[in-house]
């Protein structure tokens, strides 16, 4: 049997499912349920400065993208840090790390960009026990026009000065949640590395209108006839999210930095993927948003399936197996080639792939098979770009079969060469020349 | 309760009229708005779609469905009826498992086709409900036509040639219009009064004037239509039935009388009831006998299963309500309470006697024997039993059409019935134009 635990930046769980900063963290009661169901750990919603709490809208705090049956496919909230008081929230976090202590306990924090609020919250949090805290630079909506969350998130310079506060005036680890809504990730991450953070966390949420009611003219979620902008998670924004935990395990700077990655975490193959990216764990709250706390529970055993089927001993064993393979595309084989195929005995003859090869691509599919319906590639049109198979209804029925090296590609009329790339490539002006 | 099930004889009320009720009730009950979505989502969209070359009327099923899955069931219910005006009951009355919804490909890939039929309902049911009509009349051309028969061929020919701006005069020998949609089909297809209403609904587009008890022979003469109107439009369906050897009662006279029955409490049906025939309208006979409260419902037919012209659905649905199939059996001789069928079997493509012989009791036999063109007007070519139609429906006399079950061709279904109706329509319009 695969082992789960995890140890990331020095805190132990007994597996990598973490549950990120969000409503489902907000109270004892919430983490009391959550860890019952086999969560590894918690990263506690965001904590805010002592006094008067903030306030949360009383209309809808949240948004939904369906796909069919109504399976919601991406969230959008804007729902604010904890409007509880830090005093209550702190009590409770002592008391669920107390009864919980093979779990990890992480809090979120957020508070003026100030030395003074991070100097005094930092010793509350740390009296509580707690494993670590989270620095919540991420959140876009609400807060940021306060100059916190992504306002900080956005400005590496703000990032790597509040890092090194809080390492400063606590021996606490520390993890920086990054927001996406920037142009390149690798700046922010290296502006936290600069700072002293033990780790990075992301994606926080993406700068979303999730929809636009037509009779009233607002934006969704609507609040007495008007909308803001909210912050966008779910299964939607999964690409997203890998793309940018790659774009930092990828760069020579961060390659080290440990990352616990966030995004659309649904199943056991989701983080498996987050992982294979370089991510130490994950975090996860959209699923438990919409299924309850008991995904845990696949998530568990899909991975350690997954891990014992592999021969992967350990989730630390598969952690950014997957960064050697992604590349810049000017790395690519520009020589390899494949062709679609179509498995006669599968096809249901939708002609989905015809419709969309014929109207959008490149002719290469046939619509007639011995003058009936039928469907089948024609190889001396197909640029093997892969959309047949992804309209393609029934899985596996459309594979694409590499043209082995030294054999006719009927496109071409050329033979299968060995692998070249663009840098090579004589149609590139700033090819690499051979010397002559 | 007087009656039972196990009364002997030919009786009414063997069932309470709550029991009546639930039993004549919606045979597919409307989907909801979410049952809609999630069926509409099922649709892949295929280039070429079968289903829709399947359908007589050629509706774009891919496009309705797809303008359901996006929340304007309006739209949808605009691409039927553009091509069946007659969609609402085409959607509860069509064989779907041997038309569109046989060729769905996901009937072929996974034996679950999308639920076209009951799609098409939903889109239809939420249009007609807004009220008002959707298609308007062209500018008046002055042109009138004649249409005979105000079932589903009649009333189709009649809307879009109304839509082309002739005036159309129907004329119908019975008391309501709507042909075999008011008088033939099982109730629980048609729930609520619905053909009725489709033709009150139909004819709002305005143009068309409705004569009932006016038949050809009786009140009506081709001569007559001819000079009265620009054109003609046969659409009388098969109005005879092929004559009873032995003792019993049609089994269509047995669906109307069904269909038109205020109180089903008052229709009498008999403890052991035998229907012979293998269609669609024996499997309506029989299935309403059984709902009725019979006793015992035994079909027979004289040919094996795979010869039998009500489909595989048919078949099932008359077992899972109890009625019983006996197949390669041929009616012999009814006397005093029973009926003798001699047991047959195919060889070399023929029908033979085996020589064994089955006694069923019988207190009433009810005959699904086919129906026959009747009234066809002289001097229009009939043709094995159908008249004579070329392209358009065009007859052999000049200025005349005929379609639906009167006519060659189609398979004597309504949505058949409905695009020669329409395609007559086309044609008439272009000559007249």
């Amino acid at each position: 049997m695969a082992d789960l635990t995890s140890n990331f930046i020095g805190i132990k769980s007994p597996n990598p499912f973490w549950l990120a900063s969000a409503p489902p963290t907000d109270k004892e009661y919430n983490v009391r349920r959550a860890f019952e169901a086999g969560w590894g750990g918690v990263v506690w919603k965001t904590l805010g400065e002592a006094g008067p709490p903030v306030v949360n809208v009383n209309g809808p705090r949240y948004g939904a993208i369906h796909g069919a049956d109504r399976r919601l496919l991406g969230l959008n909230n804007i729902e604010l840090i904890t409007d509880r008081p830090l005093e209550v929230n702190l009590r409770e976090i002592k008391s669920v790390k107390r009864d919980y202590p093979d779990r990890a306990v992480v809090v979120s924090l957020m508070v003026p960009c100030e030395e003074d609020p991070w100097k005094k919250i930092l010793p509350l949090v740390e009296e509580t026990g707690a494993d670590g805290v989270e620095l919540n630079f991420g959140c876009p909506h609400g807060m940021a026009e306060r100059g916190m969350g992504s306002a900080v998130g956005q400005v590496p310079e703000y990032i790597e000065m509040v890092t090194r506060w809080c390492k400063q005036f606590s021996r606490m680890p520390v993890i920086v949640k990054l927001t996406p809504n920037i142009t390149d990730i690798r700046l922010p991450a290296e502006a936290a590395m600069r700072g002293g953070a033990d780790a990075v966390s992301l994606i926080n949420t993406i700068n979303s209108i999730t929809s636009v009611n037509l009779d009233l003219f607002a934006p969704e979620p609507m609040i007495d006839g008007v909308g803001a902008h909210g912050g966008y998670c779910g299964p939607a924004v999964k690409p997203i999210a890998l793309n940018m935990v790659a774009e930092i395990k990828r760069n020579a700077a961060t390659a080290d930095l440990p990352v616990s990655g966030i995004g659309g975490v649904t199943t056991w193959r989701d983080a498996a993927e987050f992982i294979a990216l370089g991510a130490g764990n994950v975090q996860v709250c959209t699923a438990a948003m919409t299924y309850g706390f008991d995904v845990v529970k696949e998530m568990i055993s899909g991975l350690s399936q997954w891990m014992d089927e592999g021969g992967h001993e350990s989730v630390a064993s598969v952690v950014g197996r997957a960064i050697p393979n992604c590349r810049d595309w000017q790395d690519l084989n520009l020589n390899y080639v494949t062709k679609a195929l179509i498995d006669q005995e599968a096809c249901i003859k939708c002609g989905r792939c015809y419709a969309v090869c014929e109207d959008t691509s490149h002719q290469a599919i046939f619509n007639r098979i011995d003058g009936v319906r039928g469907f089948e590639v024609n190889d001396a049109e197909c640029v093997a770009c892969n959309l047949c198979v992804n309209v393609c209804p029934v899985e596996e029925c459309i594979t694409m079969v590499e043209t082995p090296l030294g054999e006719v590609d009927p496109r071409t009329g050329e033979k299968v060469r060995e692998y070249a790339n663009w840098q090579t490539h004589p149609n590139n002006p700033g090819a690499v020349k051979a010397a002559e | 309760m007087l009656n039972t099930p196990t009364t002997p004889g030919i009786v009414a009320g063997r069932l309470p009229a709550n029991i009546l009720a639930e039993n004549f009730s919606d045979l597919h009950p409307p989907l909801t708005a979410h049952e809609a979505l999630v069926a509409a989502d099922r649709c892949y969209f295929c280039y070429g779609a079968p289903c829709m070359e399947a359908c007589p009327t050629t509706i774009d099923i891919p496009l309705f469905i797809r303008q359901i899955a996006t929340g304007t069931p309006e739209a949808a219910a605009r691409t039927i009826f553009s091509q069946n005006i007659l969609g609402g009951m085409c959607a509860r009355v069509c064989p779907t498992e041997t038309l569109c919804e046989e060729v769905c490909v996901r009937e072929v890939a996974e034996g679950k086709p999308v639920l076209i039929g009951q799609l098409q309902r939903y889109a239809t049911d939420r249009l007609m409900a807004a009220g008002g009509h959707p298609f308007a009349r062209a500018t008046e051309t002055g042109k009138s036509v004649a249409v005979v028969g105000a079932g589903p061929a009649g009333l189709s020919c009649a809307h879009r040639l109304a839509m082309k701006g002739h005036n159309v005069t129907i004329y119908d020998g019975r008391a309501k219009a709507g042909g075999l949609n008011e008088y033939g089909i099982a109730a629980y297809k048609s729930v609520d009064g619905f053909a009725q209403s489709e033709v009150e609904w139909l004819l709002s587009i305005g143009g068309i004037t409705v004569e009932t008890g006016k038949r050809l022979g009786d009140g009506l003469s081709l001569s007559g239509l001819k000079s009265g109107f620009d054109a003609a439009f046969l659409a009388i369906g098969l109005g005879g039935v092929n004559a009873l050897s032995m003792d019993g009662v049609n089994a269509v006279d047995m669906i109307a009388d069904l269909r038109q029955s205020a109180d089903r409490t008052d229709l009498a049906v008999g403890r052991n009831v035998v229907v012979i025939g293998g269609g669609m309208t024996a499997v309506d006979a029989a299935v309403q006998s059984k709902l009725l409260g019979a006793d015992n419902v035994t079909m027979a037919y004289r040919r094996d299963k795979a010869a039998m012209a009500a489909s595989e659905f048919e078949q099932d649905l008359a077992t899972s309500r109890g009625v019983r199939i006996l197949y390669n059996a041929a009616p012999k001789l009814v006397d005093d309470g029973a009926i003798t069928l001699a047991r047959t079997e195919t060889r070399d493509g023929k029908l033979l006697e085996t020589g064994e012989v089955v006694e069923l009791p019988a207190d009433q036999v009810l005959w699904a024997i086919g129906q026959t063109l009747e009234g066809a007007p002289d001097g229009v070519a009939v043709e094995g039993g159908k008249i004579v139609v070329g392209d358009g429906g065009r007859t052999s006399v000049d200025g005349v059409w005929a379609g639906g079950d009167c006519a060659q061709g189609g398979d004597d279904l309504t949505v058949t019935a409905v695009a020669e109706g329409r395609d007559a329509a086309e044609d008439i319009h272009a000559k007249l134009a």
